[in-house]
């Protein structure tokens, strides 16, 4: 009993005090919304987004790669992707003798010039910011353009699979019955299919179809994407589901719209919060795949730069991964720059869309 | 319930068939590599291979048509094999497919689970210590350590631990299973293999520790901001027994469900990681069989990971509802 009194104590109180803002505003002749701030929900989003400092850490990761990538080739234009830095480098190749000839020692030094093609493994100057690689390719460079593909590539796919995916998921969801059964069955039997393995053999039917260097990686992602639209449409599906008990879809089916409309435009513009936080992680395992298929030969061939391809180069000479760390090891900070980044990104999202996560 | 499982494991027959055409129908479509290796190391020996005798080549692997019709068949002929337990004869090994799967499936398999059990070991208490200091600054760094190791390319952390351990400090083996002309027997050569698998186990464990320990917070999270917890506070119990009793139990629900799910990929071996230190699992010999155009092989292989992930979906599915008695299975 006491505690009920208690709080409507409280709450007479808080009218009180709430009374006494009206009166004060009316007394200043000022319109009562002045003192709510109205927020629309896309702003509250961005508000608990950057509130994150990881999430903030993410974007800067991000565009800082992209500036890197995209605009730093237009800017250092020193080296080209695929242009060797041919300035003539000799080495001397010393050698020592010792002969002993009556009794008496002598020490004949013997030294070799050497003129190599290309200056290969230059360490960090300032003609080369990060050194050169075997092929007398100026790293830093390469990792600008290793970044245009990779990041290039990951968008693309990502596009591609959440538009299947929103596609698919959209009619599995909406129509339900044997429509739902026949692409979830496909979803299965796709979800199934071991991934690296399959793009190991697309990788040898490309070969032997004499696809070149640059162009391999973007007819792999195609594949990737046809194999990896299911996880997107599960999802897309999985909401719809719910959505369609929802009133307002009763009204949309009163006015008689179309199906088409009621898809796309007031289920899956619902899903939206969903699909941005899956994009956005895909987007790292999209970068991850890229690399991986560039380090196994597969997608992009040297002469031409991608980050995976750049740490390949330590299958063909062992020695490089303690004598040349700066020829693979860059490369590989850059991946995992860009996975942390959209990780942070994604992660930060999730938070931000879930309003079960008010802080 | 046996209702249910007859049903899903009829669905996971026609799973298996699909995905079985799909990987048939791409692998004819290879350029046949071991075949014409075959014929080009002939043609080293001198003369010239009479055309006979590559089209015998040809027939003996069944490869002898390569029209549509030619696949559709071929593709059949391997199905009714299948029906008799004969995944064929792999072309680069000379082995039966099975054996060769079986035999290399062990190595694989002891990584792999050895680095699972480390990786819950590590990952359950991170992320309970995560959640019960949410937002700290505990919770931050263990949050970013772990991302950290979700975001690195297992090759290329391998690569560096192989330049610092191995190369650098010389305190690891580089590559393989064993030393170079080992003839060490018994517990010798089991501290042999293990001296080699530390490297690797330590890279698979660095890189998975991230999805489970995230698992783990986020359950947690969710258990600690339930009724029964607030009611174990508020009869007064110590916040050691709340969570160690209380809520972690029920955070385990989902994590037995993934370890259940888990379980038949430890067999699947790990590509890259095997790839990298050289050793002599399955995926490794994958992955040389699929350079090799081994097709046997390569379709035997990727039945059998389509098989793993199948009955891994199944098994995850069947143990959520056996831990949690709530779900019913229809």
């Amino acid at each position: 009993m006491e505690e009920n009194k208690n709080l409507e104590n409280v709450s007479l109180e808080k009218e009180e005090v709430v009374n006494e803002n009206i009166e004060s505003n009316v007394q200043d002749n000022e319109p009562l919304d002045k003192n709510i701030k109205l927020m629309s929900p896309t702003r509250m989003v961005i508000r608990r987004f950057f509130r994150s400092k990881l999430s903030i850490i993410g974007l800067i990761m991000v565009i800082g790669l992209f500036v890197f990538s995209f605009f730093g080739p237009l800017v250092y234009t020193r080296w080209g992707e695929t242009t060797p830095d041919s300035s003539p480098l000799t080495e001397y190749a010393t050698s020592e003798f010792t002969y002993t000839v009556n009794g008496q020692t002598f020490v004949v030094r013997q030294s070799v010039e050497k003129e190599m093609s290309y200056n290969s493994y230059a360490p960090i100057s300032g003609d080369h910011l990060l050194g050169t690689d075997q092929q007398g390719y100026d790293i830093f460079t390469r990792l600008m353009y290793g970044g245009r593909i990779s990041l290039t590539v990951s968008f693309l796919a990502v596009f591609v699979i959440t538009l299947l995916g929103v596609v698919m998921g959209g009619i599995a969801g909406y129509f339900g019955g044997w429509v739902d059964n026949l692409i979830m069955r496909i979803c299965d039997v796709l979800m199934c299919l071991p991934g690296v393995p399959i793009l190991l053999i697309i990788g040898l039917i490309l070969d032997s179809a004499g696809v070149g260097g640059s162009e391999r990686i973007y007819w792999l992602m195609i594949y990737l994407t046809l194999f990896s639209w299911p996880g997107t449409a599960r999802l897309v599906r999985g909401q719809i589901l719910s959505l369609r008990e929802q009133e307002y879809m009763v009204a949309a089916e009163a006015m008689g719209y179309s199906a088409p409309r009621k898809i796309f435009k007031h289920l899956v513009p619902n899903v939206m919060p969903q699909l941005i936080v899956q994009m956005s992680l895909s987007l790292g395992s999209m970068i991850l795949y890229e690399a991986t298929l560039s380090y196994l030969n597969l997608g992009v061939r040297a002469p031409f730069a991608a980050w995976g391809t750049m740490i390949n180069i330590i299958s063909t000479d062992p020695n490089v991964i303690t004598d040349h760390f700066l020829a693979w090891g860059p490369a590989g900070i850059c991946i995992v720059i860009a996975v942390l980044g959209f990780n942070f990104v994604g992660d930060g999202l999730r938070d931000a869309l879930d309003p079960k996560m008010r802080r | 319930m046996v209702k249910y499982i007859a049903k899903r494991l009829g669905l996971s027959v026609l799973i298996l068939l699909g995905v079985s055409l799909i990987i048939y129908v791409l692998i004819r479509l290879m350029p046949v590599d071991f075949i014409e290796n075959k014929i080009l190391a002939m043609n080293q020996g001198g003369a010239t291979v009479p055309q006979e005798t590559v089209d015998a080549l040809y027939a003996t692997y069944g490869l002898e048509d390569g029209s549509f019709f030619g696949i559709i068949k071929g593709y059949f002929n391997w199905l009714l094999n299948i029906c008799r337990f004969d995944f064929g004869t792999s072309f680069k090994y000379g082995l039966p497919v099975t054996d060769v799967i079986v035999s290399k499936m062990g190595v694989s398999f002891a990584v792999a689970l050895i680095a699972t059990i480390f990786e819950f070991m590590i990952a359950i208490p991170l992320g309970i210590t995560a959640a019960t200091h949410q937002y700290s600054f505990r919770d931050y760094l263990v949050t970013v350590l772990v991302m950290i190791g979700i975001s690195l390319p297992s090759f290329f952390f391998g690569q560096v631990l192989k330049g610092i351990f191995s190369y650098g400090l010389g305190w690891f083996p580089i590559s393989g299973m064993v030393e170079a002309g080992s003839s060490s027997t018994g517990i010798a050569l089991l501290f042999e293999y293990i001296h080699h698998m530390i490297l690797p186990i330590f890279t698979i464990v660095i890189l998975s520790i991230g999805p489970r320990m995230r698992m783990t917070r986020t359950n947690m999270l969710e258990v600690l901001n339930s009724d029964y917890i607030r009611t174990a506070r508020a009869k007064g119990l110590k916040e050691s027994k709340v969570i160690n009793k209380h809520a972690f139990r029920n955070t385990l629900i989902p994590l037995v469900t993934t370890l259940a799910g888990l379980l038949p990929s430890l067999f699947s071996g790990a590509i890259i990681t095997e790839q990298v230190f050289g050793l002599d699992g399955i995926g490794n010999v994958a992955l040389q069989a699929m350079n090799a155009g081994d097709i046997p092989f390569i379709m035997g292989y990727n039945m059998f990971l389509a098989l793993l992930s199948v009955i891994g979906v199944l098994l995850s599915d069947l143990m959520y509802a056996v831990v949690d008695p709530r779900v019913k299975l229809e």
